[in-house]
Formats: structure tokens, C-alpha cells, sequence
């Protein structure tokens, strides 16, 4: 059984920057796969290569066994992509543009599924709108329709939910996650790190065109601290002080590895006799770990986003 | 595995739909351009320039060689605007992720453009028709047929290699008027290069477009300034040649897919 996707050493490089610096990745069949990385990591180059509309300089990438650019009939075939730009064509309407998308795989007389996926995307009330008419959400929502008019097994979405509003995210997502059920197997790229914390089984950190940590989402919130104490006091205990994590104006963050350190902590405060203002634990989530993998620092310099 | 049809079928009728949407501007707007060249031109010239010998009065010989323009410039305009009016408005992607070939890619563009060009060409036939009726007695129609597709199909070729390689607007209309006007206005279109001095007459004959034009005429006076055989070749060579050249544009992704 081949995987979902599969790259494998793939490295591509646009004039001075090395948007990719061999990524190795596998992804099973019916996944809920989240790709997060800060802007310019390469997450668009990647999924531009899986498309075909990029090619890698070495290595090479494979959806369901099927070579992107020696097997690309298939690849694609078995591929929906919901790029990033909100674009459309202007000349058409709803209805015409999923119809005319469909076409293009060869697909005609699609009308049922069309009705189905306007009806999921809550676009039907707009199927005979000319597409400049429609609100930014809107058409995003098209480009996840035109995505799926060939019913593919695998599909990316790249920062789909980027200027849609919170219903008609929920809406999506419902939607999305009807498709995994279903057996579809979902790639997603998000900046949303709660988006991707609520959805995806396994993540892949992308910085600087290299794969940085890729786990289960449970691997990852465990490795990084499961815990940290919020402590309002004036100093914490001399053993604890290596512990800190961050400290802002009489508030220190303490990262603990389990619940049982928590103990410690308080017997070491009451033996230097520290008074507790304020204690709260607090648990880690993907945000947290995400910012830990990166270093905290944003965007490596001088690395573009590549569109 | 699912497997589709062929989807240049598709690609090619959102070519037509898309100039058949703004047809006023496509279709309507070329043909009273060419209504008044003839009005004018054949005013102000047709009686001081002989054409073949004063066998044919120039407002006739003006016609054919507006219609074969008009296909010629259509055509162009059709397969180049369309493809970087995708590109710039980035709905290219649409046609790019699918499996579509570069020979699918070839053939719905170059379609859909020899039928703008034919549509346009067919619609000034029509109203110059009023001017010189006797041309509908063309002694060999399809030879004008013959030429008028290999025309079309050259010029949107041509049109397809400008929108591949053109990043912005400008570069198409640069391409349109310092190749494609001058190569179409220097070929015949409103004289018979036997008024032309020698040294422009030879220069003529290294102007494929010229060939385009005669072998056109020659299908509808049986009159041609070389015989239409050569012009056959030599514009069904460029066809070939320029195609050849587009399909491996096309397979090597060159400024389509990066």
C-alpha cells in the first residue's frame, strides 16, 4: 500500500534562497496531516511541488505511489489543491466555474456531486452568481469546491481559512472533517495553531525549508513540558531558579516535567519561607510548543514567502 | 483509480465562452476596424494603384488581404490575452493543477484561437461582401479555407508562445506591434509586392506572413505573386515548426511552472 504523499529528499531553490533543504515526509492514507511553520519555512513550496506547479531541483514526491512529474496524469488526478491567493476567473459564474473544473479532469455530467458540494459549502443560493460578485469567503469557499470536483483522495489546503469569518470556518471545518471520516486524507497548512491543535493527528514543523519536528500532536504537546506554573511571589526557591521559563513583573513562569513537581515546588517555597500571591497551572498547548521549535524568533531572514 | 476523459475538450470551450462573453469587443469591434480600412483605403487608392496587371480593381484585391489580417490578428490576440490575463489574475492555477498535457494545453489554445480569428475573418468577408460581391465567385475556395486555418493556427501559436513567455501586459503588446504589425503590414496586405521596389520585394519573400496573404488571394482570383504551392509549404512548414517549438515550451514549464 503506498502512502498518501510521499517526499523524499526534496530540495528547491529560487535564485539566492534554499526554500527547501531536502524535506523527507510521509503521510498515510486518511490522515488529518497539519503542516505549520512560520512565513517563508517553505510550506507553499512544498505543496507547489506535490502539485506540480513547482519542480524540485532533487528528490522526488509521490501521491498514492504516483510520481509527480513522470506519473502526473494520476498524481494529479488523485491530488484537490486549495491554493493559497484568493483567485477566480471572472467571466464565470458558481456553477460554471466547479462545472468547467471538472471538465478538466475530464469529468463531465458532475451536476450531482456539484449540488452536493455548493450544498456543503453553503453556496447554493450563489451557484448562478458571476464570481466577481461574491464576498472574499466566498470565493475561498469556490476554491475549496474546485478542489474536490474530482473527488480526490488526498487533499491540501493551503491556509484555507485565511479571511473566512468564525461560522463559516466551523461550517469548513464540519465539512473537512466529513471528508477525512469518509476516507480522504487531509493536508493541511494553517497559521491558526488552535485550528490545527483541533484537527490534524500528526504535524510537521516546517523552518527554513527543513522539517523540524514531526509527531503525533500528543508526542509533541508531552515532549515539551507537559506544565507550567504561573507563581505570584517575590523570588522563587534557589533550586528552582534554573526552571524558569519567563518572568514578568513579580510573576514567574516555572516549567515542570510532571505533576509530581509540583510537590517539590510548593515544599521548597514553604522551607525558604516564600509567600504565594497567586499560583495557577497551566497546560501546554501547540501554540507553546510551536514557539519553542522555532526558537521564538519569526520568520527566518530573508526567506520570501514563495507564492 | 479514477480515471477522467481527455480535458482539452473542456479548456477549449472556456476559450470560446470567454471571447464569446465580451463578443462585442472580440468579434464586433475588429470587423468595423477592418469596414473602415476598406472604406478608406479604397477611396484614397483605387484609382492610382494597379493591382495584378489591372486584372482586378483594388477595392477586390483589398478584401481578401483585410480578412486574412483580421484572421491573423484574432487569432494573436485570442491564445495571448487569454493566457496572461490567467496569469496575472493567477487563475492559471485552475488549468495547472489538473492533468492536463502540454498537447492538451496546445490544442485548446491554438483552437479556440483559429476560431476567434475564422469568426472575426468570416464577419468582415461578410460586410466588405457589400463592396466586391463578384468574390463570391472565387474560383478556389478552399484554398482560402487551406489558408486561412494554417494562418490562424500559426498566429495562435505564436500567441500562445507570447503568453508563455510574457510576465506582464506590456510584453504582449510589444510582441503584438513590433512583431506581429510589422510582419502583417509589410506583407501584402494592402499592395501586390510587384509595386514594390526589388530590394523590398526580395526582403518580402523572407515574410512568411506574405505567403499567409497570397495563398489566400490566390483562392479567390486564381492570381497570386508566387505560386500558392510554394505558399502552401512554406506555411505549412512554419505550422509545424512554431508548433513543435510551443509543445516543448509547454513540456519544459518554462515561465509556467516554476
Amino acid at each position: 500500500m503506498s502512502a498518501a504523499v510521499e517526499a523524499v529528499n526534496v530540495a528547491r531553490r529560487f535564485g539566492p534562497v534554499q526554500a527547501l533543504v531536502g524535506v523527507d515526509l510521509t503521510v498515510e492514507e486518511g490522515e488529518f496531516f497539519g503542516l505549520l511553520g512560520p512565513n517563508g519555512a517553505g510550506k507553499t513550496t512544498l505543496i507547489s511541488i506535490l502539485a506540480g506547479l513547482t519542480r524540485a531541483d532533487t528528490g522526488t514526491a509521490r501521491i498514492l505511489g504516483h510520481d509527480v512529474v513522470t506519473d502526473y496524469r494520476n498524481a494529479r488526478r488523485l491530488l484537490g489543491v486549495v491554493p493559497q491567493e484568493l483567485v477566480f476567473d471572472p467571466f464565470f459564474t458558481v456553477r460554471q466555474t466547479l462545472a468547467i473544473q471538472s471538465g478538466y479532469f475530464g469529468i463531465r455530467h458532475n451536476d450531482a456531486w456539484i449540488d452536493e458540494i455548493l450544498h456543503h459549502l453553503d453556496l447554493t443560493a450563489k451557484a448562478d452568481a458571476n464570481m466577481r460578485s461574491l464576498s472574499g469567503g466566498m470565493k475561498r469557499r469556490v476554491l475549496v469546491g474546485q478542489a474536490l470536483v474530482h473527488k480526490p483522495p488526498v487533499i491540501v489546503l493551503d491556509e484555507p481559512t485565511a479571511g473566512v469569518d468564525v461560522g463559516l470556518r466551523q461550517s469548513l471545518w464540519a465539512f473537512i472533517r466529513k471528508l477525512n471520516r469518509d476516507g480522504h486524507t487531509i493536508i493541511l497548512t494553517t497559521h491558526y495553531l488552535e485550528e490545527a491543535e483541533a484537527l490534524c493527528g500528526r504535524i510537521a514543523m516546517l523552518k527554513a525549508g527543513q522539517v523540524v519536528a514531526l509527531d503525533t500532536k500528543q508526542a509533541l504537546l508531552s515532549r515539551f513540558a507537559g506544565l507550567t506554573v504561573r507563581l505570584a511571589a517575590e523570588r522563587v526557591p534557589e533550586a528552582w531558579r534554573g526552571r524558569v521559563l519567563r518572568q514578568d513583573a513579580g510573576i514567574f513562569f516555572i516549567g515542570l516535567d510532571r505533576y509530581a513537581d509540583l510537590e517539590a515546588l510548593l515544599a521548597a517555597l514553604r522551607t525558604e519561607g516564600i509567600a504565594i500571591g497567586e499560583l495557577a497551572l497551566q497546560e501546554t498547548d501547540l501554540e507553546q510548543v510551536f514557539l519553542r521549535i522555532m526558537g521564538g524568533d519569526r520568520a527566518a531572514p530573508g526567506i520570501p514567502e514563495a507564492a | 483509480m479514477t480515471q477522467g476523459g481527455a480535458g482539452w475538450p473542456t479548456l477549449l470551450y472556456k476559450e470560446l465562452l470567454r471571447f464569446w462573453k465580451v463578443s462585442f469587443q472580440t468579434i464586433l469591434a475588429p470587423v468595423l476596424t477592418s469596414l473602415l480600412y476598406l472604406l478608406i483605403f479604397s477611396h484614397v487608392l483605387e484609382a492610382n494603384v494597379t493591382v495584378f496587371g489591372g486584372k482586378v480593381p483594388y477595392s477586390a484585391f483589398l478584401v481578401p488581404g483585410l480578412v486574412m489580417m483580421s484572421v491573423l490578428q484574432n487569432a494573436f490576440a485570442n491564445s495571448s490575452s487569454s493566457l496572461i490575463q490567467s496569469k496575472i489574475n493567477g487563475n492559471l492555477i485552475f488549468i495547472l493543477l489538473p492533468p492536463l498535457s502540454p498537447l492538451d494545453l496546445f490544442v485548446a489554445y491554438v483552437a479556440g484561437a483559429m476560431v476567434r480569428g475564422l469568426v472575426v475573418g468570416l464577419g468582415v468577408f461578410a460586410v466588405t461582401l457589400f463592396f466586391a460581391p463578384s468574390l463570391l465567385l472565387m474560383p478556389h475556395p478552399f484554398w482560402a479555407l487551406g489558408f486561412a486555418v494554417l494562418g490562424s493556427a500559426i498566429l495562435g501559436t505564436l500567441g500562445l508562445i507570447a503568453g508563455i513567455s510574457a510576465e506582464k501586459f506590456d510584453q504582449i503588446s510589444a510582441f503584438q506591434n513590433f512583431i506581429i504589425m510589422p510582419l502583417t503590414f509589410l506583407s501584402g496586405v494592402f499592395y501586390s509586392i510587384h509595386t514594390l521596389p526589388p530590394f523590398w520585394q526580395t526582403l518580402s519573400h523572407f515574410n512568411p506572413f506574405f505567403y499567409m496573404i497570397d495563398g489566400f488571394r490566390y483562392g479567390f482570383f486564381g492570381l497570386s505573386d508566387v505560386p500558392p504551392m510554394m505558399s502552401l509549404a512554406i506555411v505549412g512548414g512554419c505550422c509545424l515548426a512554431l508548433s513543435a517549438l510551443t509543445l516543448a515550451l509547454l513540456r519544459s514549464g518554462w515561465r509556467l511552472r516554476y
